[in-house]
């Protein structure tokens, strides 16, 4: 089956989704038929705590238009404290990535539970729409590997 | 060189209904060093698993990637199969097409795009993946039972007659919890003493259960299997190996004036006390705040009498050390303060009380003697009115929001004895709704009404005024739709129960979840319900949701086997993902140290080979047993030194990578 390519925006979005809460919430939206669109692709850790900044920039250097990284609820951590380190880290790395170029817009920190399928397919639908918003994420291109 | 496999699952139609099965084999074949791709109806089924064996040994494959639902579901399934056909079970990835793919997309050129590109991220990971090795460790036989209630009693009997030594840390001098507290128990109507003391008599009188009354729990290291629990044994100022239990030192104590905390304040007690009678152990305690002796040097006077020279009054808090495999919370409940009520009167009036005083009064050992009446006069009532959700279902902040669950049947439990015993009392209960749902509940409801003449209002209570020495209660009736104005003698509030506040230090102490109401969560409402999300900590009683006795029995049977379970295995399989310092990048600055939760990391001065030069250099060191596998310090390290094994940086880039492309 051939479709033909259409010229329209198709934004490259990751989701780094911790194991015991988002990740599970992803889950859930699947089992429940709550669709998003097909952009958002998902990274599976262990906790929100074990996203380094340093993976956030390489997705920006290499085309993602947008990152969000979901954690469980404060409070609600599996390791008890990762997603306030998360947070911590997160609030830095975004306001440096907004003061680079990379508009508040286009990354996001968000808490889905588990029991949250409606949560993770509403957040996911409105980040894409965002990131439609914004369009494509140039102000980086000239950092961008353009190896292959 | 890895040869990877890569095998994409149909899952009937529910992934090759919207993913091009055939094209994701095509592009995945395709990938750097994937030397085999093929799909099948149901990968996780024994013909789809044979297959994934075939072709490991048949193209001497070192890494799988599996392309089918969420690792959530089979992740363990496929690595079960991966070992069993020889290769390291950490050497699978899965690829989640289901449940992040097909189940959510429609379109079917946008689905199988999206697949292509989770089969990359999936083989790009895997390439990097190297074996794991999981370890085993220990588990101690014994388990910590934190909460002497009956939900602890049961637990702790239940595990003991299943062969194991368990040990119950009690708070409070005595055992038995507010089980202890009440009077008669609904649905039957019998006496609480009477079902409650031989359950305490059997705990304390069983050869595997240790009792530690008049003690908390200090300090909890360790992790499933091998828990390290540091419990303060507060001095009781009483030598238990002494006492006789003859009770003299409490009738000859001068200072009587504290109020007595079992009674709930009602009448006071002497400094050395038992709580009740039936206490056990039956060994009094003396509550040095209040003790004449303890305040100024003088007095002594239980010392003089004691014929068995228990009293010791420099006897000083013991710390017991201890190793347990298992440890179950059951710490219940309390009412709530009501400081936030005003409205009923509660704090000015000794004739507005609480369900639980009421217990007592009613209670034959109670500050009443079982006589029911008015704490004002002593006076019996003529009547009386109960007021049911104080502080439950309640909209605003000052109270709970959930139902307290037991409120409905204890006040007809209590209006139904009073007018049993004292025909002449009218009873008035005013409801938001009547929740009797339980095996003869209902039933037990509708004799409150239909024998016994109960008047039950439908509708709330705005205010409890004194007016001289009756008490004016505003309702309205939302059946009739009129608004209520009654005198009555005695007004009783179904008060809304919470958590024993201990509980959140309790929690954080074992890394224990509780949710917004300071309840215990559990791993999993439906599935998991007595299993805390942390391994190794089972919940027992009202400390994980409101409960009567038959639930609160019920649920601790269920944290009993698995506790059981637990301790019924020599050893656990460990989680292999878990940090790993690299000794040459490391310079010991600590900063992983401080993230990590669990205290998993420490340094040692380690001889390190750095290209040729040998030198002692302070190194973080991973105890691969504590470790969590969370990644925390992963990211605080600033040298780059500390990786998570299984989700290594290396791993994720190449994941961003090839979703990137
Ligand atoms: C007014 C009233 C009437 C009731 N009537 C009935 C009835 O008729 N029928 C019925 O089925 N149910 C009734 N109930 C409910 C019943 O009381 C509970 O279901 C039962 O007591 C729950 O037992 P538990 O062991 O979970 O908690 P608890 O009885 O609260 O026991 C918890 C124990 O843990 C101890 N503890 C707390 N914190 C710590 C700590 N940090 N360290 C060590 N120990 C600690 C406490 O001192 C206590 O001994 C009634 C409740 C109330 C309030
Ligand atoms: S008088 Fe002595 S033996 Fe009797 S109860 Fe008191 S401490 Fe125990
Ligand atoms: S991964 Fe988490 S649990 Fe393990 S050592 Fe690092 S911070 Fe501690």
């Amino acid at each position: 089956m051939q479709v033909e390519k259409t010229q329209e925006f198709r934004p490259k979005i990751v989701a780094f989704c911790c194991n015991w809460c988002s990740y599970a919430g992803a889950d859930l939206a699947g089992s429940s038929r709550l669709a998003y669109p097909a952009d958002v692709k998902i990274i599976r850790v262990p906790c929100s705590c074990r996203v380094n900044p340093m993976f956030i920039l390489r997705a920006f250097q290499r085309g993602a238009d947008g990152v969000i990284l979901c954690g469980c609820h404060p409070g609600d951590c599996h390791y008890t404290t990762g997603n306030y380190y998360a947070r911590r880290r997160m609030t830095l790395l975004f306001s440096m990535l907004d003061y680079l170029g990379v508009e508040n817009g286009r990354t996001r920190v968000e808490w889905v539970s588990a029991a949250e399928g409606v949560k993770f397919s509403t957040t996911m639908n409105e980040f894409v729409a965002k990131i439609h918003s914004l369009g494509e994420n140039v102000r980086l291109g000239d950092l961008r590997c353009k190896k292959d | 060189m890895q040869r990877i496999g890569v095998f994409v699952c149909h899952c009937g139609t529910n992934i090759a209904a919207t993913v091009d099965v055939a094209r994701v084999v095509e592009a995945a074949a395709k990938e750097p060093g994937v030397v085999h791709a093929e799909d099948y109806q149901y990968m996780c089924s024994e013909a789809g698993q044979l297959k994934i064996r075939e072709a490991i040994k048949e193209k001497n494959l070192t890494g799988i990637v599996v392309c089918s639902c969420s690792p959530r579901m089979h992740e363990n399934t496929f690595r079960q199969a991966a070992e069993r056909a020889g290769i390291n079970p950490y050497m699978v990835e899965i690829a989640n097409i289901r449940e992040h793919c097909s189940w959510i997309h429609k379109d079917i050129e946008e689905a199988t795009e999206k697949a292509v590109i989770l089969a990359r991220a999936a083989i790009a990971k895997v390439t990097l993946n190297a074996p794991l090795q999981s370890g085993t460790s220990r588990v101690v036989k014994r388990a910590l039972v934190i909460g002497g209630g009956i939900a602890g009693i049961q637990t702790a009997l239940d595990i003991a007659d299943a062969g194991y030594e368990v040990d119950i840390v009690e708070k409070t001098p005595s055992i038995g919890g507010r089980m202890s507290q009440l009077d008669k128990t609904f649905p039957t109507l019998d006496c609480s003493a009477c079902i409650l003391t031989p359950k305490m008599v059997e705990a304390a009188a069983h050869e595997k259960i240790t009792i530690y009354t008049y003690s908390e729990v200090e300090k909890v290291s360790g992790f499933v299997g091998d828990f390290q629990v540091d419990i303060r044994k507060k001095a009781r100022s009483v030598d238990m190996s002494k006492c006789t239990g003859c009770g003299v030192c409490q009738e000859k104590c001068p200072s009587k004036k504290t109020p007595n905390e079992f009674n709930r304040g009602l009448n006071t007690r002497s400094a050395i006390y038992t709580p009740f009678a039936q206490a056990i152990p039956n060994v009094p305690v003396i509550d040095r705040e209040n003790c004449i002796k303890f305040k100024t040097g003088k007095c002594g006077v239980c010392s003089k009498v004691c014929q068995a020279g228990a009293i010791d009054y420099e006897q000083k808090d013991e710390i017991v050390t201890q190793n347990y495999g298992a440890i179950v919370v059951a710490t219940g409940f309390d009412t709530i303060k009501l400081d936030k009520f005003d409205e009923y009167s509660y704090s000015t009036s000794p004739d507005v009380i609480t369900s639980l005083e009421l217990e007592r009064i009613m209670n034959a050992a109670g500050p009443t003697k079982g006589h029911l009446e008015r704490m004002s006069d002593h006076k019996p009532p003529k009547s009386m009115v109960f007021i049911q959700c104080v502080g439950s279902r309640c909209a605003d902040k000052r109270g709970k929001s959930y139902c307290s669950k037991i409120c409905c049947m204890y006040t007809a439990k209590h209006a139904m004895l009073i007018r049993d015993k004292y025909p002449g009392v009218e009873v008035t209960v005013f409801y938001i709704d009547v929740r009797t749902p339980g095996k003869n509940f209902d039933e037990f409801y509708r004799r409150a009404v239909e024998e016994y003449g109960v008047n039950y209002i439908k509708g709330q209570v705005g205010k409890v005024a004194e007016k001289g020495d009756k008490l004016l209660v505003q309702g309205v009736d939302l059946i009739d739709n009129k608004r209520i104005l009654m005198e009555t003698d005695m007004v009783v509030l179904a008060t809304a129960i919470e958590p024993n506040p201990d509980v959140r230090k309790i929690a954080t102490m074992l890394t224990a979840s509780i949710d917004t109401n300071n309840f215990l969560t559990e791993s999993h409402a439906k599935l998991r319900p007595v299993e805390s999300p942390t391994a190794g900590i089972f919940l027992s009683g009202v400390c994980q949701g409101p409960k009567d006795i038959p639930e609160t029995v019920a649920q601790a049977g269920a944290a009993a086997v698995k506790v059981v379970g637990l301790l019924a295995k020599d050893h656990l399989v460990t989680n292999p993902c878990v940090a790993k310092s690299d000794e040459l990048l490391c310079n010991g600055c600590s900063s992983c140290e401080k993230v990590c939760p669990y205290g998993a990391i420490s340094y040692e001065e380690r001889e390190v080979n750095d290209h040729g030069i040998r030198e002692t250099r302070r190194v973080a060191n991973v105890n691969s047993a504590l470790c969590q596998g969370c990644g925390a310090c992963t990211v605080a390290c600033p040298s780059g030194a500390m990786d998570l094994q299984g989700f290594s940086n290396r791993q994720i880039l190449a994941e961003v990578d090839a979703i990137c492309k």
